[in-house]
């Protein structure tokens, strides 16, 4: 693997985090960031998406329908891109996305990102999401099988 | 044959401020927000993103309000508004099988591996009307229990390690977008399917119920019916890289169905699928007979039923198509009328004048 698949993938990562995240929860949690200056590289704009479902679940591809999607592109004054996308249309919530993919591949900010914003966003989408699971495995059936007449010991 | 005409504007203009007024309904009540539909009628809410074909609550819950509950005309309100945006392009195909269930049950295996696992559901409910939903019920906290393996491997891919079901159809390509390209008879499977997951429930219902009451033998089992969250993937031109774009809830359904095989075929169950946004099983196990029952052509079955014809099928479940041509009927028709009414006259004399003849003549025997 090499040095541009690992970032790649802390990349992925830090997007998923975000993409699951609300707005005012990105938002609060940069305010611990003093931010570095960037330019919009794409001005934030919504568009769709074509989302896609596989035949049997696990053959060819299909159109499902389309999806909302919002993104955005930012550039640090020290060079680095970043690149926000989002379902929904929230332009700033994927400007804010893009702002923290730039973060993350600079030297200077990755740490403090991954302190101040990454870690605590991905304890609360972790949270959530074991809440969920945990209520969805309460409806889990336990089966018990009557027996019928006389028990034959 | 259509002539312009022109007036009416005054009294168009003030029946939409009616329709507004109307919308409001008392004004002592308090306004409808959208996160209360959102969150309150979220079943409506996924109704209006299926059958509109665009994933957005938000959009969905705004277009139920202007619609005032209709949901045919909220439906076409969010196929209205999509095609103002433009597309960046096609997601990665979602895979249902990373599914974080909420609900996940089989009809077929009892101890199926992952478990069953009931959710949200309204089964087993009385469906008596609940006084204490009136007014302020605030629910119980739902139980929790440690979730020590959610995974939940799918039914197919149980029978289909032992040969017993068939294998779904491969390929990587699409082979038409219903959005942009009209459609074309014979049509292909992942054609049909996108016209089923945007089909209007009730006709997709009533369609699956008469291919079970006998119109196509056919006899299907609920292999699986799974309901949660996937997430959803895009590759990204700008960024060259395939990001994370969230996630969103659907419902997926996979019908079992036997087929007797034939000279070259060994016995085996056959399958169909259906899947749509949000928490609609209704739609899904409908939309998975039909599928089943248009796969005829491609099973060598007699089509005898109208759920194994493709064109008829396709040509009507669409919705916003059919109101719209249902509806079209109301708006003015005065020239056609007028020259119906013309030949309608002229027919009624001529019929008078042979029945005035045929009595003199008769006299005159």
């Amino acid at each position: 693997m090499t040095q541009s698949d690992i970032q790649n993938i802390k990349r992925k990562a830090l997007m998923t985090v975000l993409a699951h995240s609300v707005l005012s929860e990105i938002a609060e949690h940069l305010r611990a960031i003093s931010l570095p200056a960037y330019e919009n590289l794409r001005e934030p704009e919504n568009g769709l998406v074509m989302l896609r479902g596989r035949i049997g679940g696990d053959g060819a591809p299909f159109n499902l329908g389309e999806a909302t999607v919002s993104r955005a592109a930012v550039r640090l004054a020290s060079g680095e891109i970043g690149f926000g996308y989002a379902l929904g249309r929230n332009l700033e919530k994927a400007k804010l996305i893009a702002l923290c993919d730039a973060l993350l591949q600079s030297q200077e900010f990755a740490a403090t990102l991954e302190e101040k914003v990454a870690a605590p966003l991905r304890l609360r989408l972790l949270g959530r999401r074991q809440r969920r699971a945990g209520q969805a495995a309460a409806t889990k059936v336990d089966f018990y099988t009557m027996v019928r007449g006389e028990a034959t010991s | 044959m259509y002539v312009a005409a022109k007036g009416g504007e005054r009294a168009i203009e003030n029946a939409h401020r009616l329709l507004a007024h109307e919308r409001r309904g008392d004004k002592n009540v308090a306004e409808l927000r959208l996160d209360q539909i959102s969150e309150q009628l979220s079943l409506a809410v996924d109704r209006v993103m299926s059958e509109g074909s665009l994933f957005d609550r938000e959009l969905a819950a705004l277009a139920i309000k202007q619609a005032r509950g209709d949901l045919i005309e909220a439906i076409f309100l969010v196929r209205a508004f999509r095609t103002t945006l433009p597309r960046f392009g096609s997601a990665e195909p979602i895979n249902t099988g990373d599914m974080r269930v909420q609900r996940r049950i089989s009809a077929t295996f009892k101890d199926v591996p992952g478990g069953q696992i009931l959710g949200p559901t309204f089964d087993y409910t009385h469906r008596l009307l609940d006084p204490a939903l009136e007014q302020g019920f605030i629910p119980e906290e739902p139980a929790i229990t440690e979730a020590a393996d959610l995974s939940t491997p799918c039914i197919t891919d149980i029978l289909g390690s032992d040969g017993l079901i068939e294998p779904s159809p491969q390929g990587a390509e699409i082979t038409g977008d219903l959005t942009r390209d009209p459609l074309r008879f014979p049509a292909a499977h992942d054609v049909r399917l996108q016209n089923l997951a945007r089909g209007d429930e009730g006709f997709l219902l009533a369609m699956a119920y008469s291919n079970v009451r006998g119109y196509f033998r056919s006899h299907p089992f609920a292999g699986e019916i799974r309901f949660g969250e996937v997430e959803v993937e895009f590759f990204a031109e700008d960024a060259g890289l395939t990001v994370p774009l969230g996630s969103i809830e659907l419902t997926e359904c996979q019908m079992v169905n036997k087929f007797n095989g034939s000279a070259k075929e060994a016995p085996r169950f056959t399958r169909g699928y259906g899947l749509s946004f949000g928490h609609s099983e209704r739609k899904t196990m409908s939309m998975a007979l039909v599928d089943r029952s248009l796969r005829a052509r491609e099973l060598g079955e007699d089509v005898v039923a109208p759920a194994q014809d493709e064109e008829f099928i396709m040509s009507h479940s669409d919705n916003v198509q059919a109101a719209g041509f249902v509806e079209h009927l109301k708006l003015p028709h005065y020239v056609d009328f007028q020259s119906e009414l013309g030949l309608v006259r002229k027919l009624r004399q001529e019929f008078a004048d042979a029945n005035e003849a045929l009595l003199v003549e008769e006299a005159a025997e």
